[in-house]
């Protein structure tokens, strides 16, 4: 691959309330047995990128935590590997990463002493599954300068919390709008990027003489007529985690086999830390329906329409319905939970009762847990 | 120069034939255990949670699934600059090339392995048993005792004693005598297969030993031993231990996991058992799927009923379809209107809609009474059972069939069909 990966892994998100207290967004986990950046990371090592930086900085414990081994995606090589850049100070800086193009310039050096051509960039928050090397393909054919991978959402999407694409006939961008507050057109950007290495270097060395720091609104928005922006279409399985609907909702979609058939059966993988957890467990009074349950659980209630994750204890007479359920938790016996996204490590006591009235309620129990 | 302080010898290289068709094409360390794993799991992550990092692992009958799943050790930590894990196969040499006769002699022919990392102690441990045991108590007892050789032993019922080799110890745990399957046995405990030896003492008497055929460690180096007077000590283990080396033990063994507490724990979080994992997806339960009583890999997806079993890895249940007192081992497919009675499903089988398994009266196994019984349906890997058959208790079933190989769509109680071929 002629490519290395930037993964843009450091934001926080307020629409993520509680949940994003603990962890980055790209530490989120998701359908069951992965995080978010595990999509973006097997995207780039199937893609045989060999080299990829992830640039972390709001609350990263979780996400280094995650990324403490780089032999889960294959980047445990002598050749590229996986880096991980959180801001440090140093003799002539001492920001934090103030936008996505400073996060890139103040890691200049990775790009420096790379001798690959070109460059991905993407966001570490996203769910799918794509080949960068179609998208660079693309983008050597096209001669564009930038090429941004877009995708047209479904009618009725709300696409007004995207950056919205509109293109001309030749795929050449011609409008780019971030956020807006009337959506023109429904293409939005999926925050996926290629671009020559060169270029993004002497790019982003423009922008921090300019004191710009952002990479959509400094470089996509202000070159758009300037430069060769061209957008790929996927068309594909994508969502981002943004908020707690989305977060939600994409768990929930991996309850539908197709979803499941395309990201757990056909070739490749995704792939995600190995935690070494026994098999589920199943006891007498245990009733699952249409439900994801991951290893290392013990199951004695009833779970419906619900996602739960690694290592959790279901007590007995419990029900679950239409919840998610993060790693670790442990539900004490005779509780009810009804839509609800339960915190990773709660212990939530016996006879609890927990329902989302109107939308989805986010449980925080911090109660002493005593182990067996 | 190197130094380590006690490394393993790890005896795969067995055939396991009383596993009947689930051995026809793995070495039995390799079969599937407990839904995810396999058996040589146990003994590899004993070895890494005991501090043990070096490992010879002996390998001779069908080592291709056992190669690839140790690979470099990646998933035991036995990944290491010095030391971790080896294959050791048998090979030529300028003079006398063999094959491994014996457990002694697979470990005489590997000297020049165990001598580069000029150990003060050697483990042996066999590739077939389920348990958990941490070799450095073990290890302590030994150097307590100033032993040459430590035998760890387990008491046995006394009505069963005769099955084994026994050991007779003093107060002290000394070994005084000891006898391979006594008639009328005078002690209960019996060997593990689990031997720490002095290097100094195992070396000396591989080599003098070296010229007797199918060198045995209990039959000829443990007597040599004795009659040389190097004191030998017997170490009482009380945990969960348990050979699975005939079809119902195995069975059992499986069907111990799924006990609400059950004697031998996954669970513990301080004495994990590593695996390769290849599979990682959570698994699926569909609107009208029944579970109760079991355990479950990842990637699995239940449309049916399942009822105290076992399930591996990326296995699909069809709907409908009622699995009862079964284990069915990694990426099998069942289909749809299935009835599955105590069977045993190896990997990568595939069960048409309809089929029932392990119906009607027990009649003995025509071939193999001795490895086919207790009315287990055993089907071996990469199977292709059709559509609609019924198969009766105590049979066999391996390689593709097809509906002309079931007479009447039926394969009665008892009843072996082999047949060549396995899907791809």
């Amino acid at each position: 691959m002629r490519a290395i990966g930037i993964i843009l892994a450091g934001g926080n998100n307020h629409r993520m309330k509680e949940l994003s207290q603990k962890r980055a967004i790209c530490a989120m986990p998701i359908a069951g047995s992965y995080r978010s950046i595990d999509f973006t990371l097997s995207n780039m090592s199937n893609s045989h990128i060999q080299k990829v930086a992830v640039f972390t900085q709001y609350n990263a414990r979780s996400l280094n935590e995650h990324l403490n081994s780089s032999k889960w995606w294959d980047f445990g090589r002598k050749q590229g590997g996986l880096f991980v850049f959180t801001p440090a100070v140093t003799a002539d800086n001492s920001n934090w990463y103030r936008g996505t193009a400073d996060a890139i310039y103040q890691n200049l050096h990775f790009l420096k002493a790379s001798h690959e051509p070109y460059v991905v960039i993407a966001s570490g928050d996203g769910v799918y599954k794509l080949d960068f090397g179609r998208v660079l393909e693309y983008h050597i054919q096209k001669k564009a300068d930038i090429t941004v991978v877009c995708r047209d959402m479904e009618p009725g999407c709300n696409v007004e919390r995207f950056g919205t694409i509109h293109m001309n006939e030749e795929s050449r961008i011609e409008e780019f709008e971030e956020k807006p507050l009337q959506a023109k057109t429904n293409t939005i950007s999926c925050g996926i990027y290629v671009i020559r290495r060169r270029l993004l270097i002497e790019m982003m060395e423009k922008c921090a003489e300019e004191d710009r720091y952002d990479f959509v609104r400094d470089v996509l928005i202000r070159y758009k007529d300037l430069k060769r922006i061209y957008g790929y279409k996927m068309k594909e399985y994508w969502r981002n985690i943004a908020s707690i609907e989305d977060y939600y909702s994409t768990n929930m979609d991996f309850l539908k086999s197709d979803v499941r058939d395309y990201f757990f059966k056909q070739y490749p993988d995704i792939y995600s830390k190995v935690d070494d957890l026994p098999p589920a467990k199943y006891n007498v009074g245990a009733r699952i329906q249409n439900s994801l349950i991951s290893s290392g659980c013990i199951v004695n209630g009833v779970v419906e329409n619900s996602v739960i994750f690694k290592k959790s204890y279901i007590g007995n007479n419990c029900v679950i319905k239409n919840s998610i359920i993060l790693n670790d938790v442990y539900i004490g016996d005779n509780s009810y939970i009804e839509n609800c996204i339960v915190e990773s490590r709660d212990t939530i006591r016996a006879n609890s009762r927990f329902v989302g009235e109107d939308g989805i309620r986010i449980v925080l129990e911090r109660n002493e847990r005593y182990m067996l | 120069m190197i130094k380590k302080e006690m490394i393993a010898m790890l005896l795969a290289g067995g055939q396991g034939s009383r596993l009947g068709v689930l051995t026809a094409k793995v070495a039995k360390p390799a079969v599937a255990f407990g839904g995810k794993y396999r058996i040589i799991d146990f003994p590899l992550s004993n070895c890494i949670n005991s501090g043990v990092d070096t490992v010879g692992v002996l390998t001779q009958y069908q080592p291709l699934r056992l190669n690839t799943h140790i690979g470099i050790g990646i998933p035991w930590d036995l990944d290491r600059n010095i030391g971790g894990v080896a294959v050791l196969p048998p090979y030529e040499k300028s003079s006398n090339s063999e094959w491994y006769t014996g457990t002694a002699n697979a470990i005489y022919q590997n000297l020049e392995y165990m001598e580069s990392y000029n150990p003060e102690y050697v483990l042996i441990l066999s590739g077939d048993h389920i348990y958990k045991m941490d070799y450095e108590v073990m290890l302590d007892f030994h150097k307590q005792n100033g032993a040459e050789v430590t035998i760890a032993v387990m008491p046995v019922p006394m009505e069963e004693a005769s099955r084994f080799g026994i050991m007779i110890a003093d107060e002290n745990k000394r070994i005084t005598e000891f006898e391979e399957k006594p008639e009328h046995p005078r002690s209960n405990l019996a060997s593990m297969g689990i031997y720490i030896f002095n290097w100094k003492t195992l070396r000396s008497a591989l080599i003098a030993m070296a010229d007797q055929p199918a060198l045995d460690f209990g039959k000829h180096v443990i007597p040599y031993c004795h009659e040389k007077g190097s004191p030998l000590y017997a170490y009482e283990f009380t945990g969960y231990w348990k050979d699975v080396g005939t079809l119902n033990s195995y069975w059992e063994a499986n069907m111990e996991l799924i006990d609400i507490v059950p004697e031998f724990n996954l669970y513990e979080e301080y004495w994990k058992i590593f695996t390769k994992s290849e599979i990682q997806p959570p698994q699926y339960f569909s609107a009208d799927s029944v579970i109760e009583r079991s355990i479950v890999g990842e990637g699995t997806n239940i449309y049916g009923k399942v009822y105290n079993s076992v399930i591996g890895c990326g296995v699909t249940v069809g709907k409908d379809a009622v699995v009862r007192d079964s284990i069915i081992m990694n990426e099998t497919v069942i289909g749809a209107g299935c009835e599955l009675n105590k069977a045993i499903v190896a990997e990568n089988v595939t069960i048409g809609d309809n089929v029932k398994l392990g119906v009607g009266e027990e009649a003995e196994n025509e071939t193999a009474p001795h490895i086919y019984n207790h009315g287990i349906v055993t089907v071996g890997e990469k199977s292709v059972i059709p559509g609609g058959v019924t198969v009766g208790r105590n049979t066999v079933i391996s390689g593709i069939t097809s509906a002309s190989d079931y007479k009447d769509s039926c394969l009665a109680s008892g009843k072996t069909l082999i047949k060549a071929g396995e899907q791809q």
